[in-house]
């Protein structure tokens, strides 16, 4: 027999899997759009360091003279986001999903681990229920960025109508500003996505397409997480030996926690570092 | 609630459920492509594929439910307007303008009235400084004067002619025109246009008279107004022609 864990529900599968073409068709046709008056820049003064885009790009990309195109998809394929992402909040409510993903008090401070720990910064291993608390903090953000989007959308695609919501946002140049940033940020959230994506391995991976997370069955739990840091901290110190290689200096902590026996089995979930 | 609990799996049942999930992953991703090709191969309508010309159009019905002449544009004071005003497109514009130039007004087929720009301004004048959009993406708070389209239409009895969808303009050489739903067209703030910052339009503004309609893009907002008609079809529109949506309103 194999153990598995539940990680994802079926509802939230189809919610990512969804969302990532569709996002992805929104930046694409968004920067067709954006081509007819790209007038923003990151620098000071009149130097700029980073025009919103170079030529280049848009030439390698094929992206100019497109706009009609562009506005074409965009206001069809923003239904499927803004419909896709309301549903998916609302299961996220309703099913109680929402508690993994919304950050709790301790995640502020435990975020700071999970970061060191990524960037092999500290030995810490940060708590990880089905997402750490790095995960919560940007997956709860992402969802409010979405959310930003489409009533920045809104305000600049009828600042007539809705005016009320154009004046909100600091008027319609700002929401257009609004707009750019926030698709700036999806970008740069889906390449660190991908990124830990890969790092995190195939297990990981494949729970966002099966929903189970296979427990490495033969392996020790690395790290139950009812061993509080502090103490494994201790626990390592006694054991390792300056002489003794990485890798059997890892099997000493391994071993010294699973000969501990009272290991509560609810929190058994909790195990090894999955950082999707 | 039974997510993040933890089951016992034999390794069989384990791969066949991954070997399904990875499946209908597949077909998921197959059927993605399908649709996207799909779109693209059906016939075109004005430059766009037919499947999202028809979803264009729901977007119009959507969003011109929710237009009323409650809705106003945002307006600004005059000292807010640009004194230098961005000229974007001169099509329709390149011929030569008549110097005995007259609104033509079809009020029905054999029923034509010409009206020179003296009777034009003889109506009660209306200005309004607004920010005017762009469909390229830029605005520009600038300040215009005319007549109210509403006050001209009610001047020269065009009640019959109001009640029809369209109302279409054209420019004297019929090289630029739009068609416009008549909710906008009778909008308050919709505009016959011969001023712009307090002095005569320019002919790049489009002299003698253009269409100022705040709730639209600027390609609605023609210059140089040749003819104005009415339909209850809609009328040709050049921008409508090159794959652009033709509600366009804001």
């Amino acid at each position: 027999m194999k153990r598995a864990v539940k990680k994802h529900p079926l509802a939230i599968r189809w919610f990512h899997w969804i969302n990532f073409p569709i996002l992805g068709v929104m930046i694409w046709s968004g920067m067709l759009i954006y081509w007819a008056n790209d007038i923003y820049k990151i620098g000071f003064g009149n130097k700029t360091i980073l025009k919103f885009f170079p030529q280049s790009f848009y030439d390698a990309l094929h992206i100019p003279f497109r706009l009609a195109e562009g506005m074409s998809l965009h206001f069809v394929f923003m239904w499927i986001f803004a419909i896709n992402g309301f549903i998916y909040v609302l299961y996220l409510i309703f099913s109680g999903q929402w508690r993994y993903i919304f950050p709790d008090k301790k995640s502020f401070k435990e975020s700071l681990i999970v970061v060191l720990h990524d960037l092999h910064l500290t030995k810490k291993v940060p708590a990880q229920k089905k997402y750490n608390a790095a995960q919560r903090i940007t997956y709860t953000i992402v969802i409010f960025m979405g959310l930003g989007s489409v009533l920045s959308g809104l305000s600049i695609y009828k600042p007539v109508q809705l005016g009320w919501l154009t004046s909100l946002l600091g008027g319609y140049e700002w929401a257009r500003v609004e707009h750019f940033t926030l698709t700036i940020l999806f970008t740069l959230f889906f390449l660190v996505h991908i990124l830990q994506v890969i790092l995190a391995g195939w297990n990981n991976f494949q729970s966002m397409v099966t929903g189970l997370f296979v427990v490495p069955y033969n392996k020790k739990i690395l790290i139950p997480a009812v061993v509080p840091v502090q103490e494994l901290q201790v626990e390592e110190k006694q054991e390792i030996h300056e002489n003794i290689e990485p890798e059997k200096q890892k099997n000493i902590v391994e071993k010294t926690i699973s000969e501990k026996d009272n290991v509560d089995p609810d929190t058994q979930n909790i195990k090894t570092s999955s950082n999707e | 609630m039974n997510d993040q609990e933890e089951i016992e799996i034999s390794p069989k049942k384990l791969r066949n459920r991954s070997i399904v999930a990875f499946v209908i992953f597949l077909v998921g991703i197959a059927a993605a492509i399908f649709i996207w090709k799909w779109i693209h191969r059906q016939p075109e309508i004005a430059g766009v594929p037919k499947p999202i010309r028809k979803v264009l159009s729901i977007d119009q019905k959507v969003f011109s439910k929710t237009l009323s002449d409650n809705h106003l544009v945002k307006t600004y004071p005059v000292s807010a307007a640009a004194k230098n005003v961005r000229v974007n497109s001169l099509i329709g514009l390149k011929s030569d303008l008549d110097s005995n130039w007259k609104l033509k007004l079809v009020r029905s087929p054999g029923d034509t009235l010409f009206i020179s720009l003296d009777d034009i301004k003889a109506l009660p004048k209306t200005d309004i400084v607004f920010d005017f959009k762009c469909i390229e993406g830029w605005s520009q708070i600038s300040h215009w004067a005319g007549v109210k389209f509403s006050d001209f239409a009610k001047r020269y009895g065009l009640n019959a002619q109001t009640q029809m969808k369209y109302a279409g303009l054209m420019t004297p050489d019929k090289k630029y025109y739009v068609g416009i739903d008549m909710a906008s067209m009778m909008h308050p703030q919709t505009l016959l246009c011969y001023e712009l910052n307090g002095k005569p339009l320019s002919v790049n503004h489009g002299y003698p008279l253009r269409l100022i309609i705040p709730v639209k893009y600027g390609i609605k907002n023609l210059k140089r107004i040749g003819t104005i008609y009415f339909s209850n079809t809609p009328p040709p529109d050049y921008w409508y022609e090159r794959g652009y949506d033709y509600y366009s309103g804001l």
